[in-house]
């Protein structure tokens, strides 16, 4: 049997000089799960994208069931039965699961038939769905759901789908994990990017690894370790160790109290919580996404009001204060947000003027001094080992981990004594997230009190000194990382108290 | 597999930088001055001709020259003042109207104020200018601010006000005694004139030194940072603890005021008097030319340069060749339509069906 796709030598260039692909050799059968891994920048991708109709080689072959084709929009990519679930949902909000679904089918189906067509298909691979829920009303999970099945219903045999398990919870990554195995069974082809290694070694059949636009290899999944997948992606040895140093937790730097922040559309995002920020501890917050994190980060930093409660400084609230009055308290606060091009950074503007974002203010005169950020940003791009042309380069041309690296890395600069990060490694590369887990140590080291927002339980576990889960804007329980199981503190995700998701 | 592919279709590419992107805005100009042949062409005029003439026409003569520099100047200081909206992403389509309200804050003084020192006249009348452009641009700013309003929209319905308000002075308190029957504005006393300087109204100096402080105010100074933020994301700027509102009412006054100045420049300088049409469109054309110019108040004025070149030749062509002024804006149009379109193929390229390739 071909086949499903077989790309030789795929090439492609970007304006003359960027080597997006460098003769990628990668092949993928029926009935088999591919996991496509790679640092950013690897040119994941870019090829995935060829594979989609978005992009067209400069050179080489695509071979879809044996014959060779040239994929020439994402209309062609559906003709083949390719179909690309991304992680940015594309769907509909406004519309129902099954106007998504029927959404760019040519034809027109009876309701009733169109029902029993999609009540069979998920049968068949055990998902379940409302087709006239609307996605507006969805839970993330359910949107995925929805993706899959648009894909399916247009009839692909030959799944991409894009880090989709950055959103969902141990829980439903296991189902998730279900479905695409029963999918196999059927004999459909399927490829994973992810960066969670754990993830490739249950879910894949084979790995293929590219790093730096070529392709490295092509390993079995039972015959090999996390190390040697490491090893591959980045192209040496690396320490696998998430380090967890043990510092004198001294004081409490903030004492949130009683806090409910609401959100913009007036629904409660944090509803009456209280705890403790303490020096020298990386404080874990664990949640589904949307769970209030962002909402809690925003109000301790001081960009969103509070409706009730307090956030005790020395016995002094702060807040309700402007962001400039904090820092003038003495509390140095630095927030990564989670939207970094959108709130951190300014996509368009070079390293420099980036840098200076919240220091601009500190010269004397009505006229900008670049020079402290200019040499603040030449040490940052050495220290941190910044890829970049120069320092003059917009932060819209760095790939995503130095984009969070120009981040983290100012915010560290101005050395503060309570750091938020939200989503620090999201996105990013084994090599850039060990890199930003050991910067938050020293910062822990340094009496910082950090709060490290996550996703990736493994690493919170392995990370934190604590871990505080949220669910529903409410803490179900702040626990001990070492005492408690992944799956006990996936359990208090989804609503369950500390008391009974132990039992 | 290609059946339905259609002939032609769109590819998104790695953005184009430097001088890649030079090089298409001067193919597209090449290429609309080609297109713009053809339609000369089919008019029945030599199109060589008709160019040669539209640059003999805004150069041949002093008076000519001089004609070309006075189109030139109320675009260049304009276009300043929408630049400085624009880089905050305010989308102020309403320099008409602050024209006509720096032109008439200016003319008070002009009017009744006629006998005090000229240099403290001209001095006052500058200030009135820029206060009352400046006031007309914050009232968008403000609502804006206040009530989440569309200021594209009321930008604009406020340039008909301002018109209207001009008018009515026009008809009423301030209408001309001597000029029986007829309405309209006296002509100012030769005291509230602009002194001309190389044979223009001093004006262009404004101009120039207007482009170098909006230059220098964007580029080097805190607020064009702040400016520069806001306009990128608010989000950011909230991160950053920028006082949006407190940017947004100053960029807005201020991006009025460059915009009055042009309103007092041209009342005191060209008109020396106050009409209904002191704007005359200049403030929608300084739009497209802030936008063509990429808001480098430099590049802009290179380009309001072109376009005065363009006008003022076109008026010689009409005068030699009897060609109606409308065929000149139709050629201003060709341009534009090239150099807005070329931007296209800064992210996106066309492909061929079956088109294979680059080997």
């Amino acid at each position: 049997m071909p086949y499903a796709i077989e790309c030789k030598k795929i090439t492609k260039i970007f304006g003359n000089t960027v080597i997006a692909n460098d003769e990628i050799e990668l092949n993928l059968a029926y009935g088999e799960i591919l996991a496509l891994l790679g640092e950013n920048g690897s040119g994941k991708t870019t090829l995935m994208n060829m594979l989609s109709g978005i992009y067209h080689p400069d050179k080489g072959e695509i071979f879809v069931d044996g014959k060779q084709v040239s994929i020439n929009s994402p209309a062609d990519a559906k003709a083949l039965g390719i179909g690309m679930i991304h992680q940015h949902f594309k769907l509909v909000e406004s519309f129902t699961a099954g106007d998504n679904i029927l959404l760019g089918q040519d034809k027109k189906v009876k309701k009733s038939v169109f029902e029993a067509e999609i009540k069979k298909m998920c049968d068949e691979i055990g998902l379940s769905i409302d087709p006239n829920k609307r996605v507006s009303d969805m839970s993330v999970s359910e949107k995925q759901t929805t993706e899959i099945l648009k894909v399916l219903y247009s009839g692909a045999k030959i799944l991409i789908l894009d880090e989709p398990t950055a959103v969902l919870t141990p829980q439903e990554i296991e189902k998730l994990f279900d479905i695409l195995r029963k999918m196999k069974e059927q004999g459909c082809a399927i490829i994973i990017i992810t960066h969670k290694l754990q993830e490739v070694l249950s879910i894949s059949d084979r790995v293929t690894l590219l790093r730096k636009g070529k392709s490295v290899g092509t390993v079995i999944t039972k015959e090999t370790t996390p190390q040697q997948l490491t090893e591959l992606i980045v192209g040496h040895a690396v320490e696998l160790k998430i380090e967890r140093p043990e510092v004198e937790h001294s004081e409490t730097m903030l004492k949130i109290v009683d806090l409910t922040v609401k959100k913009s559309d007036g629904g409660l995002a944090i509803n009456d919580i209280s705890f403790e920020l303490n020096r020298g501890e990386i404080l874990g917050v664990a949640g589904i996404a949307g769970s209030g994190q962002k909402e809690l980060c925003e109000c301790i930093a001081g960009l969103l009001p509070a409706s009730h409660g307090a956030i005790l400084y020395k016995k002094e609230n702060i807040l309700g204060k402007e962001p400039l009055e904090i820092t003038q308290r003495g509390i140095s606060m630095s927030f990564v947000p989670e939207d970094r091009l959108g709130m951190g950074l300014v996509p368009s503007m070079d390293l420099v003027d980036n840098v200076m974002l919240k220091s601009y203010r500190n010269s004397d005169g009505i006229f900008v001094d670049k020079k402290p950020s200019t040499e603040l940003a030449e040490k940052m791009v050495e220290e941190l080992s910044i890829v970049t042309p120069n320092i003059s380069t917009p932060v819209r041309r760095l790939s995503g981990g130095n984009v969070q690296k120009v981040l983290l890395g100012r915010e560290i600069a101005s050395e503060p004594n309570v750091l938020i990060t939200a989503y620090p490694v999201r996105g990013l590369d084994i090599n850039s997230s060990y890199m930003i887990y050991s910067l938050l140590n020293e910062q822990k080291k340094k009496g910082v009190a950090v709060m490290f927002i996550g996703e990736d339980l493994d690493v919170l576990c392995a990370l934190c000194d604590r871990v505080m889960v949220l669910c529903h804007g409410e803490i179900t329980g702040i626990v001990d990382p070492r005492q408690v199981k992944k799956e006990q503190i996936g359990l208090m995700m989804t609503g369950m108290k500390y008391e009974e998701a132990v039992k | 597999m290609n059946k339905r592919e259609p002939l032609i279709r769109v590819v998104g590419r790695a953005e184009r930088v430097g001088k890649q992107r030079v090089l298409l805005t001067v193919g597209a100009i090449v290429l609309a001055l080609a297109f713009g042949a053809v339609f000369l062409l089919i008019m029945g005029y030599n199109p060589l001709q008709v160019y040669a003439t539209i640059l003999s026409g805004a150069f041949r003569s002093k008076l000519a020259r001089e004609g070309t520099v006075k189109v030139m100047i109320p675009l260049v200081i304009s276009t300043l003042g929408v630049t400085l909206a624009f880089k905050m992403r305010f989308w102020n389509i309403g320099a008409e109207g602050q024209i006509i309200m720096g032109a008439a804050f200016a003319s008070y003084f002009a009017l009744y104020c006629a006998h005090w020192n000229h240099w403290v006249l001209i001095l006052v009348m500058f200030l009135a200018g820029a206060i009352g452009g400046g006031l007309w641009g914050l009232i968008a700013a403000a609502f804006k601010i206040r009530w989440g309003t569309n200021e594209t929209l009321l930008t604009l319905m406020m340039n008909y006000i301002a018109q209207h308000i001009v008018s009515y002075l026009r008809d009423g308190p301030w209408k001309d005694p001597e000029a029986a029957g007829f309405s309209k504005i006296a002509r100012f006393d030769s005291n509230a004139a602009l002194d001309k300087v190389l044979g223009v109204h001093f004006g262009w100096i404004i101009a120039i030194v207007l482009a170098v402080i909006v230059f220098v105010y964007l580029k080097y100074t805190k607020q064009g940072y702040e400016i520069a933020v806001v306009g990128e994301s608010h989000e950011t700027a909230r991160y950053a603890g920028m006082n949006i509102k407190k940017i947004t009412l100053r960029t807005m006054f201020l991006s009025g005021a460059v915009c009055g100045i042009c309103g007092m420049v041209q009342a005191t300088g060209a008109d020396v008097t106050l009409t209904t049409n002191v704007a005359g469109g200049v403030g929608f054309t300084a739009i497209i030319i802030a936008w063509l110019g990429n808001l480098n108040p430099f590049i802009s004025m290179g380009i309001a340069g072109a376009f005065s070149i363009l006008e003022k030749g076109s008026t010689v062509v009409q005068s030699s060749y009897g060609l109606s002024a409308d065929c000149a804006d139709v050629l201003q149009g060709i341009v534009l339509f090239f150099v807005v379109a070329s931007e296209f193929f800064v992210r996106y390229r066309f492909v061929l069906r079956n088109h294979k390739e680059a080997k």
